[in-house]
């Protein structure tokens, strides 16, 4: 473990943005953080998470696949990829950082997702512990320990230091390229916070919500269940808790025809959008009840089905904080958990 | 106020008035109510609320709960009464197939505005009218009702219901103060290239996640032409900045005029947009141009922009000539 005196964190980011990009969670005018590029002057954000998530880095709302050129009758395919720069991204929290290995069980399957994939290696994933986790927080339902995040390099801030501890290769590369800013230390400060964070933890209000109704039923019962009508009552039909949140992965490929040309471009979808899963024949899923249904089954059984039991869930709580009906997945958890 | 609501639903569902009721049922915190309908007694019991927390809009889910079988019965706050008067306007909420019953309402607390004062860990709240009490993971606070309201309610246009079957409490007052036009004002005054900033700003936040669209009672198409594959703008995300901008800006010109300033795109916004200004600039111009003119006030208006009479003014050479002479 190492150690940097709070004062010196400005030096600390501009010592790792001289060798690469650094991206940190940034204030907005309305107090809301979002990633930023840091440059000289940028502050660190207080909040606890940024509303939109980090999949952002590794999985853009938008990607640019191909471009199509046609010469008569030949088609020429260009590869327009430009993602070649190392980057960091520093301070996620403990639920994104499990994130990343979710969508990399979906992504870096075969066949591996190229686009995904290389940005994947050029980024390295600094994680910040938390201390102040909010009432809408659950990571712990997934085995998320907040106080001790994944990543490549887990970080503790303390009121005058900021503790770092490699977890990967690529975070010992790290820690090695700024070595000669930290110091040595034994972890007696971080394990009191750990300690601390930890009490906070055991008190959440979701910290006891249990997922064993969705490991103890079968699919089909749960797909058949009464409960999703009356769950989805009142769903609007956005794409808010998919855009928001760090795992969902759907995503729709369309063509842009330039007129002498075609650009073909990948963007997220959502499984709450009526027009998901239209094909040639028509759409399998015609009302807001099977749209609903889908994206908890994904998370609570598709995906568990499919990944030696591990939920789609990272329990960040962003779908709590921004549904414009406050219906979310602790509700869909807890209804059918109270069968 | 709850259990005088709670006991005339359950009247009025027990004497076959109504198979069903339409309004807000309680969350894990006080703060997240969701819409809900009810068809028991039970049902009310267990979960339905009406207090200073319930701030969603129920006027849109009546155009589909209105050809469902059967009578319901609706609880309507000031502001959403405007924005049922003008969908029964545009014939898309069947009247006689609803019973409203109008609620009071002094303005709703958002727990978004609650948090930008710093108060984290939200896991009660309650209000008394005047003060609002903070139960958080890091001790209580109180804070004045006033300082705990989103934008919809800081400026509310009307404490006076519009349309209702019967009223429980006191009507209110249409507000005249025009404060919610300040920061329309403040837009106008700047120059057109510091105004063009203030919305690229606003607007490169968009995620086009259309939780504005979709909660809007104005945006009742149904199919949406940014759902549609054949219109060439089917879009899940925008690409490039023209595309963040058009899609505000189509989508208000659409329902301009028909806007009734109920704030739902806003308090919905997952980026914090302030899109009910886009609106509001419209409203404004409409009562500059046309008179005052407030949508869904009333059942019989035609509405200025889709009506024609020889006084109309040429807005476009409106400034030229000195104002709406």
């Amino acid at each position: 473990m190492f150690r940097l005196p709070a004062d010196k964190l400005n030096e600390f980011f501009a010592a790792i943005a001289s060798a690469q990009s650094l991206y940190i969670p940034v204030d907005g005018d309305d107090g809301r953080a979002s990633y930023k590029k840091w440059t000289e002057g940028t502050a660190l954000s207080k909040a606890l998470n940024t509303v939109r998530s980090a999949k952002d880095f590794f999985f853009p709302q938008t990607t640019d696949i191909c471009d199509f050129n046609m010469n008569g009758k030949n088609i020429e395919i260009i590869d327009n990829r430009t993602e070649s720069e190392d980057f960091v991204i520093f301070g996620v929290r403990a639920c994104d950082a499990r994130s990343f290995t979710i969508l990399d069980k979906v992504f870096l399957a075969e066949p591996i997702d190229t686009y995904y994939a290389t940005r994947r290696e050029h980024g390295t994933v600094i994680t910040m512990a938390c201390t102040e986790p909010e009432e809408n927080c659950f990571c712990g339902v997934f085995g998320i320990d907040a106080a001790a995040p994944e990543g490549d390099a887990a970080c503790w801030m303390t009121e005058d230091s900021l503790y770092i501890k490699a977890n990967t290769e690529k975070g010992e590369k790290f820690i090695e390229s700024i070595k000669s800013m930290l110091e040595e230390c034994d972890s007696s400060a971080v394990d009191a916070q750990k300690a601390k964070t930890k009490e906070i933890l055991e008190k959440l209000p979701f910290a006891n919500v249990s997922t064993d109704y969705f490991r103890k039923n079968t699919l089909l019962d749960i797909f058949g269940s009464e409960h999703w009508k009356k769950l989805s009552e009142s769903c609007l039909g956005c794409g808010t808790c998919t855009f928001v949140c760090p795992t969902c992965q759907c995503y729709d490929i369309k063509d842009y025809d330039t007129g002498h040309g075609i650009k073909r471009y990948r963007t997220w979808d959502s499984c709450m959008y009526s027009d998901f899963t239209r094909m040639a024949h028509g759409n399998s899923r015609n009302s807001q009840v099977e749209r609903f249904r889908q994206r908890f089954m994904h998370k609570l059984v598709y995906f568990p089905d499919n990944n030696n039991g591990e939920f789609g869930c990272v329990g960040c709580g962003r779908c709590l904080s921004r549904c414009p009906i406050s219906m979310n997945i602790i509700k869909v958890i807890k209804t059918f958990g109270e069968e | 106020m709850q259990e005088a609501v709670i006991k005339r639903a359950k009247e009025l569902l027990a004497d076959g008035s109504v198979n069903r009721v339409v309004g807000w049922k309680a969350g894990e915190f006080a703060y997240d109510t969701t819409p809900a309908v009810f068809t028991s007694a039970e049902e009310l019991d267990a979960g339905f609320i009406y207090n200073d927390f319930c701030a969603p809009n129920l006027s849109k889910y009546i155009i589909k709960e209105s050809r469902k079988e059967g009578k319901l019965l609706v609880f309507l706050k000031p502001c959403d009464t405007y924005s049922f008067n003008q969908l029964v306007k545009e014939h898309r909420i069947i009247r006689e197939n609803v019973y409203i019953i109008a609620v009071p309402c002094t303005g709703k607390v958002d727990v978004d505005t609650v948090k930008s004062k710093g108060i984290k860990g939200i896991t009660g709240m309650t209000s008394d009218g005047e003060n609002v009490t903070i139960t958080t993971l890091y001790g209580e606070k109180t804070m004045p009702k006033s300082e705990t309201l989103g934008d919809k309610c800081r400026t509310c246009k009307s404490k006076k219901h519009v349309i209702f079957d019967e009223i429980i409490g006191d009507d209110g007052e249409v507000n005249t103060d025009g404060a919610r036009f300040e920061l329309v004002e403040k837009l106008e005054m700047m120059t057109p290239d510091e105004r063009y900033d203030f919305w690229r700003n606003e607007l490169s936040k968009c995620i086009r996640c259309n939780a504005c669209r979709n909660v809007c009672p104005a945006c009742t198409c149904e199919s949406c032409v940014f759902d549609n594959p054949n219109s060439g703008i089917q879009q899940r995300a925008a690409t490039d900045s023209f595309e963040e901008n058009m899609f505000h800006l189509i989508r208000s010109f659409h329902v301009a005029g028909r806007c009734t300033d109920c704030g739902e795109c806003t308090r919905v916004c997952p980026q914090n947009i302030p899109l009910h200004l886009i609106n509001r600039k419209y409203i404004k111009d409409i009562n500059e141009f046309y008179g005052d003119y407030q949508a869904g006030s009333d059942l019989e208006t035609r509405a200025p922009l889709n009506d024609y009479t020889f006084d109309d003014c040429e807005p476009s050479i409106v400034y030229k000539r000195g104002g709406n002479e």
